[in-house]
């Protein structure tokens, strides 16, 4: 189980901020809105932070239109509210010197782009999603066994949790879901997704230990996803790179969104 | 979707395989899925299809509602392993490398949620 709690902490508390702005041609009012700026954690999901920049934003939407459903974009792109807000921004935005924050996104209440995401329109959606990759890690990890025993509460206080954004909460449940069970010290499986630029995202089998018994890494990982290429990338995870001798099942232990996947972007 | 017996019949496609490592992307990979019925779904007649691996789950959702002929309304969940539903953007491919069994992704699928 997970010992080095201050980086469970550090993970949880990362933060970005977010300049929010109404699409100029949806203005309705004379007068233009202010912008909206928030401090959002990367662990979270857009909509459960957004409940205010709709209150800010909507009164200057023709009337007719303030029933629609809002939604964001970035750079062109609608935004996918089903993915981590941590994982949006190190697939759209990146790292470098040069990122510049706040991170503007701009907020729409027309033309919902129905082809490209789905529409948020409650956050039990966003709930039953979180819940289903939550069930799927635990398939990867103890073949279903321990969200299975789990009573209907622990799943609300894992949700709840994240939602009000209370460490101790979470993890008091959620570390049953990171502790390995019987003789073995890891996982059957490890649960994670790596990302593309254009957001498409791959996952496979891949066990912690080898063959021998050996821990496997994140190199290991990427020799066994890109064996061609896995000397010319890099993984991006939380706004850092991680060094490629990091073990798999330290990883997924330390490194997982709440979802309990590992989402590393391919840089 | 295609019919198994009836491989001719390919249906466009709109993205080229996601994989990015290049080793994959010439492949025109289809996968073998097996659509089993739970709770109060309707059967359907034809139980295996061939799929082309990069599609998403929403698109099977979409084709099984037509199939089905039901109400637009109407919803349709699938289910991996009977434990959870994947999301509509997820592709075939992935389930299959992590959950199928002999050669074959099992999903079953119901008109309410089955294992939520």
């Amino acid at each position: 189980m997970a010992n080095d709690r201050e980086i469970l902490r550090e993970i949880w508390e990362g933060k970005i901020p977010v300049r929010f702005t109404l699409y100029p041609d949806e203005v309705y009012e004379l007068q233009q809105p202010d912008e909206f700026y928030l401090m959002v954690p990367r662990l979270s999901y857009f909509p459960l932070v957004i409940d205010k920049v709709k209150k800010h934003f909507i009164r200057y939407v023709s009337n007719d239109k303030n029933d629609q459903e809002m939604w964001l974009e970035y750079d062109g792109q609608p935004v996918k509210w089903h993915f981590p807000i941590g994982l949006l921004f190190d697939l759209l935005v990146g790292t470098g010197p040069d990122l510049g924050l706040p991170w503007h996104i701009v907020v729409h209440f027309e033309k919902f782009p129905e082809t490209q995401i789905f529409r948020l329109n409650s956050k039990d959606l966003v709930e039953a999603h979180f819940m289903a990759c939550l069930k799927e890690a635990d398939v990867l990890k103890h073949r279903g066994q321990i969200v299975s025993s789990m009573q209907k509460k622990d799943h609300n206080q894992l949700w709840s949790g994240l939602q009000n954004d209370k460490f101790d909460q979470f993890w008091a449940v959620n570390r049953k879901l990171m502790e390995v069970s019987g003789e073995v010290d890891h996982f059957k499986y490890i649960p994670f997704r790596i990302y593309d630029i254009e957001g498409f995202y791959k996952q496979k089998l891949v066990k912690p230990v080898s063959d021998e018994g050996q821990r496997k890494t994140l190199n290991d990982l990427l020799m066994e996803m890109y064996p061609k290429r896995a000397t010319s990338v890099k993984v991006l995870t939380h706004g850092m790179f991680p060094p490629l001798n990091t073990p798999l099942q330290w990883m997924s232990e330390h490194l997982s969104y709440p979802d309990n996947f590992l989402h590393l972007c391919l840089v | 979707m295609c019919d198994n017996n009836d491989t001719a019949h390919n249906t466009n496609i709109n993205q080229e395989d996601s994989g990015t490592d290049g080793e994959s992307k010439t492949e025109k990979q289809k996968i073998d899925i097996l659509l089993k019925p739970t709770g109060n779904a309707p059967i359907m007649k034809k139980k295996k299809w061939s799929v082309e691996s990069n599609k998403p789950i929403g698109w099977i959702i979409d084709f099984m509602k037509k199939y089905l002929k039901l109400e637009p309304q109407e919803r349709l969940f699938l289910y991996v392993n009977q434990t959870f539903a994947p999301s509509p953007d997820q592709i075939v491919k992935n389930l299959y490398d992590c959950y199928s069994t002999e050669g074959t992704l099992v999903l079953h699928y119901c008109k309410t949620q089955a294992w939520g």
